[in-house]
């Protein structure tokens, strides 16, 4: 185990799989000289050279699609999107290309390729730079959608991305970048997708994180048990494509109730799927409404006022949960 | 283009079983897609059924000039690309008809065919999606260290879209083996070219890029074989990626669906007296390549494949329902089923994986 930041731990897992495979290789925007808006890659330029560390002009659509292109022979892209809000310039490539060219060509070729970018709002970005779209890319069948929430998921994930054979949409969060966590350093760690992280155990509520909201979910979790006596399992789920349902479904039966926290808009989002699902599945265990933290329904603002009551925190978790036990 | 160079061209018909087989295989596409637009007809083909008929020269002058190894991509008009690549036309007409036996297994149709064992990399519905996706396979080329080249097929509409210049900024950056032809059909569907790009003189559309560019005459199959073949040379030696503009026309609308409004009976007869089939068999009669005899037995071998290939794509069974979800993934590590992925039926079903199974006993 080593301390590491996130964004160290993804440093380590691009390292680690370009020493093991040679088709492994880089481009992005500003990933080689200047090492990476968020410094993600950086010094890989330097131990890689710009054949496998290569610098883009600033052509999303095409990036991606030329990922589309080298992954169909056989080497293994990974693209970096400075941020979540430029992938919609590469939509078509992700979704009619990357996801889909697998099965609309019969299964003769594949796409082994990962599409890293980081999302989230909290630095007054205003309403372009702000987005969460993990929802979006959960919705695309063909795709698979990582949602790392520290730092030793963020290398396990990135490394068993990477190897792959399915193109991943792998989101990341701005506001995750700095933070500490213990990270196995074996070089064969990895993570599978579709197992969920119980981040705490509890009995009486389960509390679902998504990306950066497991972090906020653990916080209101420790404040709950505190403050108000309530016992709360905090699941994040690591991967929404595939997604352990399993996990969920088995605490809400043990719990009877559950809380969705994303940052994400409501409708359409991560939350309203899940909550679907887990009344399919779980509905009869149900004490209470399947709830749901998101954040607010409109492009996010610039003023920082705005911003910060524009998205979830603790207290809005709190006062989700409590609700839930006719508390508030 | 001047007089002077359509002649030196005109001088170098290629070896006589060459010749032959170019104007079988035009003769092949032809017969194809007349046969398509008929089972279009019949409704044994649905969705969109864009056919080539007038654009034969374009596909077998630039197709020729690859090498087996190189890779071909297309758009959604794609059949022909298929066909001349080598794919077997059994195959082509059972992905029209949806069929298991199909060359996407029935889950493209007539806008994505592919054939990776030949190299055909696909035909692409959306329009200018597949510039990137090529240049890409360039990349890759490039990388292994192969002198293997992409030659990337596109229509006059592409040249309008984002990627365009995207990628061909991007070949240019990076120095990657890769000819981009734009089959200038004359319309981006209805709108006329004139109507849709400032720039009538698609060849040099790219040189603001680093891309030169050069035209052919898409009516002339020797003439397309010639400049597409000097393109992929210098793409291949010197790593320099080329447009090549290759005027033609199709014959037939921009789809099944199309009512032709947009343009004039006369103007469509006056290029069908350019017909590249016809045009090319001349030109073989003449120079003592072949005679009258030859071409009628070419097309009649040409109309027997055909009808092979719907007797074929007849019998060829529909994929089986239980296959609907068949290669959404690539089943492994983390995706161990498709259940896995579709949460809303947690049962058995095809594809899942035996260590779950095995979990759940």
């Amino acid at each position: 185990m080593a301390v590491m930041r996130y964004r160290e731990a993804l440093n380590a897992a691009l390292r680690e799989e370009m020493q093991r495979d040679e088709d492994v290789f880089l481009m992005g925007e500003d990933i080689g000289v200047f090492n990476g808006a968020f410094k993600v890659t950086n010094g890989l330029l330097e131990e890689f050279g710009d054949r496998r560390v290569r610098d883009t002009p600033i052509s999303e659509n095409s990036i991606v699609g030329m990922g589309v292109g080298a992954a169909m022979l056989g080497l293994r892209p990974v693209v970096e999107l400075m941020t979540v809000n430029f992938s919609l310039l590469a939509l078509d490539q992700i979704v009619n290309s990357a996801a889909h060219i697998h099965y609309m060509f019969g299964g003769q070729v594949r796409v082994p390729l990962v599409i890293r970018m980081p999302q989230g709002a909290g630095h007054q970005l205003g309403p372009t730079h702000s987005h969460c779209f993990e929802a979006l890319y959960l919705h695309v069948p063909g795709l698979l959608v990582a949602i790392p929430s520290n730092a030793a998921d963020a290398k396990g994930l990135l490394k068993a991305a990477i190897r792959d054979d399915n193109p991943v949409i792998f989101i990341e969060h701005e506001y995750l970048y700095g933070q500490r966590g213990d990270v196995p350093d074996d070089e064969d760690f990895t993570l599978d997708f579709g197992r969920a992280r119980v981040a705490r155990e509890g009995d009486d509520i389960t509390v679902v994180g998504i990306s950066r909201m497991a972090l906020t979910a653990q916080k209101a979790a420790e404040h709950l048990a505190d403050e108000h006596d309530i016992s709360c399992e905090v699941i994040d789920p690591r991967t929404l494509r595939p997604l352990d349902l399993d996990t969920i479904v088995e605490s809400v039966r043990k719990t009877n109730r559950c809380v969705i926290v994303e940052e994400g808009w409501p409708h359409g989002g991560v939350g309203a799927n899940l909550a679907a699902l887990v009344q399919e599945q779980a509905f009869d265990w149900l004490d209470a409404p399947v709830s749901r933290v998101t954040g607010a329904d409109l492009p996010m603002p610039y003023s920082k006022p705005l911003e910060q009551i524009a998205f979830p925190h603790e207290p809005q978790v709190v006062e989700a949960v409590r609700a839930l036990f006719g508390d508030v | 283009m001047t007089i002077e160079q359509k002649q030196q061209h005109e001088q170098e018909l290629p070896e006589k079983a060459d010749a032959r087989e170019w104007l079988h295989a035009m003769a092949v596409i032809r017969r194809f897609e007349e046969r398509a637009g008929e089972m279009y007809a019949k409704a044994k083909v649905g969705g969109f059924l864009h056919l080539a008929i007038g654009e034969e020269a374009t596909i077998i002058g630039s197709v020729r000039a690859m090498r087996d190894t190189d890779y071909l991509i297309s758009t959604y008009r794609s059949h022909g690309h298929a066909l001349a690549r080598g794919t077997n036309p059994n195959a082509v007409m059972a992905e029209l008809f949806g069929k298991e036996g199909g060359c996407s297994r029935g889950r493209g149709g007539s806008m994505h065919m592919f054939d990776y064992e030949r190299r055909f990399m696909g035909g692409y519905g959306i329009v200018g999606g597949n510039l990137p996706i090529g240049a890409g396979h360039a990349l890759a080329s490039d990388y292994k260290g192969t002198d293997d080249a992409t030659l990337c097929v596109f229509g006059d509409g592409a040249s309008n879209q984002g990627t365009f210049g995207e990628t061909m900024n991007l070949a240019a950056l990076w120095r990657l083996p890769i000819v981009f032809m734009v089959t200038n059909n004359q319309f981006g569907m209805g709108t006329a070219l004139e109507r849709h790009s400032a720039v009538l003189d698609l060849a040099r559309k790219a040189e603001g890029y680093g891309i030169p560019g050069t035209q052919c005459d898409g009516m002339d199959v020797v003439d397309t074989h010639h400049t597409i073949a000097g393109a992929i040379e210098r793409a291949r030696s010197e790593r320099q990626p080329m447009l090549v503009e290759a005027v033609t026309y199709r014959f037939r609308g921009h789809s099944m669906a199309d009512p032709e409004e947009y343009r004039t009976k006369e103007q469509v007869e006056e290029w069908r007296k350019r017909d590249p089939i016809i045009a090319f068999s001349q030109r073989l009669i003449d120079a003592g390549l072949i005679d009258e005899g030859d071409a009628d037995e070419i097309d009649k071998e040409a109309l027997g494949i055909v009808d092979e290939a719907v007797a074929f794509a007849d019998r060829s069974p529909f994929p089986p329902p239980e296959s609907l979800y068949d290669d959404i993934y690539v089943l492994g590590d983390q995706v161990r089923g498709w259940y896995s992925v579709d949460e809303r039926s947690a049962g058995v079903h095809r594809g899942e994986d035996e260590r779950d199974l095995a979990e759940e006993d």
